[in-house]
């Protein structure tokens, strides 16, 4: 069998039909859009097609509330800066412990600037708590971030619910939709979100392409003064291929959705089903009763995520962690701590993310791979032996080091 | 992912040692699960002989902590303990023909396992000095901590300072604002503030006016002294210290002891004595590790 692609939240292989689409754009239709000759005649018109097609995916009201950007990281940063240079003697800023670090990093920049930066915390299902969240509205605040979906865990957030109470506070709200865009059903008309961010890697579509939605009236800033493109609002000559392949890309997602929320759903059931009933001492992290249809996050015990993701991927897996390993830093993931997953399951995490082109035979595949590769790994564990964890690991094992 | 090598691949997918010597008289345990990174390592040594006959590693770690923990097992087998106390954190990144400097600590995690085991072979405590901080820049593989004491230490204002010092930033440069942070906190610690543009401390050496007539080999040395004398403040603050041990001709041969012996900064730290002894000197100086000494002195005399 071949290779099996189970990293969709980190980026996704670009559909055919995209790709196909993109290609006359390249080669024949590759003027700059604002020139008045028959090399760019035909790019106006894509560039409107696509703002279409992501406004039917986002179900927002205009196609012009759609700015795009090089990725999901402008959008953000575009969002945030926007709203605080709109509004210069808001010093407040409310987001969640559990951002993107392109929100997450931002902010912390901002803080420094001296900006207030109010983290929602969440609980150990990784849910928020709104009263929390009321009580810090107020006229301080510039702008509200809170992401629709989390990358790591797939829980989503009730951002509708939070944009009507910041709304009613006079506060204007952002969502970083990058993981929930084309995964589940939206219709920005009917709320009050502000701002929305989303990137086309996550949906089929090509790396390095954006969308700020910007709702008609909202106070905005632009990143990027110089050109008239994008009405003013992001200068720079459009990525006219990358753009209408977006546009595709949003198309084919709309056609999709419901196949993701079942079809892809039940991979991720079985798979998730198939290893926990196998598995002793794991556990499938983040709040399982509200979550993206395609992700699950599973924490094993005493083991770390990298040594699980090489032995993946020489089985032909490809997967990804919230290991500390894998990004280099000390500290596991900031989403597993805030959700106060215990050390002995925080390394040890392994997401598992699904789209359209995987199978159930796949699924079978993994399920049959998994435990082998864990017992490999539990077997040089100083926390396991036998066929279960040392009794009291941490005290078993208490090493003279800091 | 990672670029490992292939040897560390090799260890990863197929570890020698794994799991507990059973009638082990050496343990050694270090790292902790909250860092993700744990260690530990069994030894049966003779006691006669005091060699290490068999030894064996549980690790709870990434890749490259599973592998420096395999190829550390190999490495010691067969030597005596003293033997195995030379061996560095160095020694079993290049067994593995090289770490990527953010694994760099996953062979310190072996080397101190090592000291721990041998030190509860003989009796004795082993504690450990080594603090880890977030790795700052990655060129030189300089963490936080490190830079942190260092401008501590030697009152450092600048990002120039902070890399005559430690090295950190004198390559790609893509670490100064991390670096200009560290700065900022440190320096608002001790109630100063951060310029960008305040006059570089100057750098150890600096201090001895630099030579230009030739040298006997009298005045060579004691200035070669000298040298050595300014920069062991910042060696020891890193833990370490530097001393001279014979100078012929041209050639200096020094012993690097404390955390330098063997740290991962060893080499780069004879070449950093090196480079400022040529500086000051006006001429070429070769920097030798002593325990080189005995071959080479005799080829000189012969
Ligand atoms: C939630 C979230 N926000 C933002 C981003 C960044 O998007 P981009 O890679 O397009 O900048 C990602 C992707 O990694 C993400 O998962
Ligand atoms: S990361 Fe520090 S100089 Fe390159």
């Amino acid at each position: 069998m071949a290779d099996i692609y189970l990293d969709n939240n980190a980026t996704t292989k670009v559909d055919p039909a995209v790709v196909d689409v993109m290609i006359p754009y390249f080669l024949e239709q590759y003027g700059n859009p604002s020139s008045i000759h028959k090399f760019a005649d035909g790019v106006a018109r894509g560039l409107k097609q696509a703002r279409q097609q992501v406004q039917a995916l986002i179900g927002c009201e205009h196609d012009s509330e759609i700015i795009f950007t090089s990725c999901g990281t402008e959008s953000n940063s575009t969002a945030i800066l926007s709203a605080i240079k709109a509004q210069p003697d808001k010093k407040e800023i409310i987001t969640t412990v559990v951002e993107h670090p392109a929100i997450l990093n931002l902010c912390s920049y901002l803080e420094k600037e001296g900006y207030t930066i109010h983290r929602l915390p969440v609980d150990r299902a990784g849910r928020l708590k709104l009263d929390a969240y009321q009580r810090l509205l107020s006229d301080q605040v510039a702008i509200v971030s809170v992401m629709w979906a989390n990358n790591e865990t797939g829980t989503i957030f009730p951002v509708a619910e939070m944009a009507e109470m910041a709304n009613a506070a006079g506060v204007m709200f952002h969502t970083d939709a990058v993981q929930a865009v084309g995964k589940i059903p939206m219709m920005l008309q009917d709320t009050k979100i502000d701002m929305l961010s989303l990137s086309g890697h996550k949906l089929h579509a090509p790396k390095g392409i954006g969308v700020l939605y910007l709702r008609r009236g909202t106070r905005y800033r632009p990143l990027l003064r110089g050109g008239h493109q994008e009405r003013g609002r992001r200068a720079g000559t459009e990525n006219s291929a990358s753009i209408v392949g977006l546009g595709k890309a949003c198309e084919l997602a709309l056609e999709f959705i419901e196949y993701e929320n079942t079809k892809v759903k039940a991979m991720r059931d079985r798979l998730e089903q198939g290893i926990t009933e196998q598995i002793p001492h794991c556990f499938v992290t983040g709040d399982m009763y509200n979550r993206l249809p395609n992700t699950t996050d599973i924490a094993f015990e005493y083991i770390e995520g990298e040594s699980i993701l090489m032995l993946l991927n020489k089985a032909g897996i490809a997967a990804s962690s919230g290991s500390a390993c894998t990004s280099g830093s000390l500290e596991p993931s900031h989403v597993m701590r805030a959700m106060d997953i215990p050390y002995t399951a925080a390394h040890g995490t392994i997401r598992f993310s699904f789209s359209r082109y995987n199978t159930m035979a796949e699924v079978d595949k993994v399920v049959e791979a998994m435990p082998g590769i864990v017992a490999t790994l539990r077997k040089l564990s100083p926390y396991w032996s036998g066929d279960g964890p040392v009794a009291n690991p941490e005290q078993a094992f208490a090493p003279t080091y800091s | 992912m990672w670029d490992y090598s292939d040897k560390v691949k090799e260890h990863f997918f197929n570890p020698k040692n794994a799991g507990a010597v059973v009638d082990a008289n050496a343990t050694g345990e270090v790292g902790s699960i909250s860092c993700g990174d744990a260690l530990r390592l069994t030894l049966k040594v003779d006691d006669n002989s005091e060699i290490i006959l068999e030894a064996g590693f549980q690790t709870f770690g990434c890749g490259s902590a599973i592998a420096s923990s395999s190829v550390l097992t190999e490495i010691i087998k067969g030597m005596t303990l003293d033997e195995a106390l030379k061996v560095t954190n160095q020694d079993i990144a290049d067994q593995l023909e090289g770490l990527p400097p953010e694994k760099m600590h996953c062979s310190v995690m072996g080397r101190e396992a090592l000291q721990a085991a041998i030190a509860n072979y003989r009796g004795e405590e082993w504690k450990d000095d080594h603090e880890e901080g977030a790795l700052i820049c990655k060129c030189f593989a300089i963490d936080a901590v490190m830079i942190e004491e260092m401008v501590w230490a030697n009152k450092l204002r600048t990002v120039e300072d902070v890399t005559n010092f430690t090295k950190a930033g004198g390559g790609c440069a893509a670490c100064h604002e991390d670096i200009e942070a560290i700065l900022e906190k440190v320096l608002a610690e001790k109630g100063e503030k951060f310029d960008p543009g305040a006059a570089p401390v100057s750098k150890p050496v600096e201090k001895i006016a630099a030579v230009k007539t030739p040298l006997t080999n009298l005045q060579r040395i004691k200035k070669i002294e000298q040298v050595l004398e300014s920069l062991r403040s910042s060696l020891m603050a890193d833990g370490g210290d530097v001393e001279l041990v014979e100078v012929v001709g041209n050639t200096a041969y020094v012993n690097m002891t404390g955390a330098c012996n063997g740290c991962q900064m060893a080499a780069m730290t004879i070449a950093g004595i090196q480079q400022r002894l040529m500086e000051v000197m006006g001429e070429f100086i070769k920097v030798v590790p002593a325990s080189e000494m005995a071959k080479l002195v005799n080829i000189e005399v012969a």
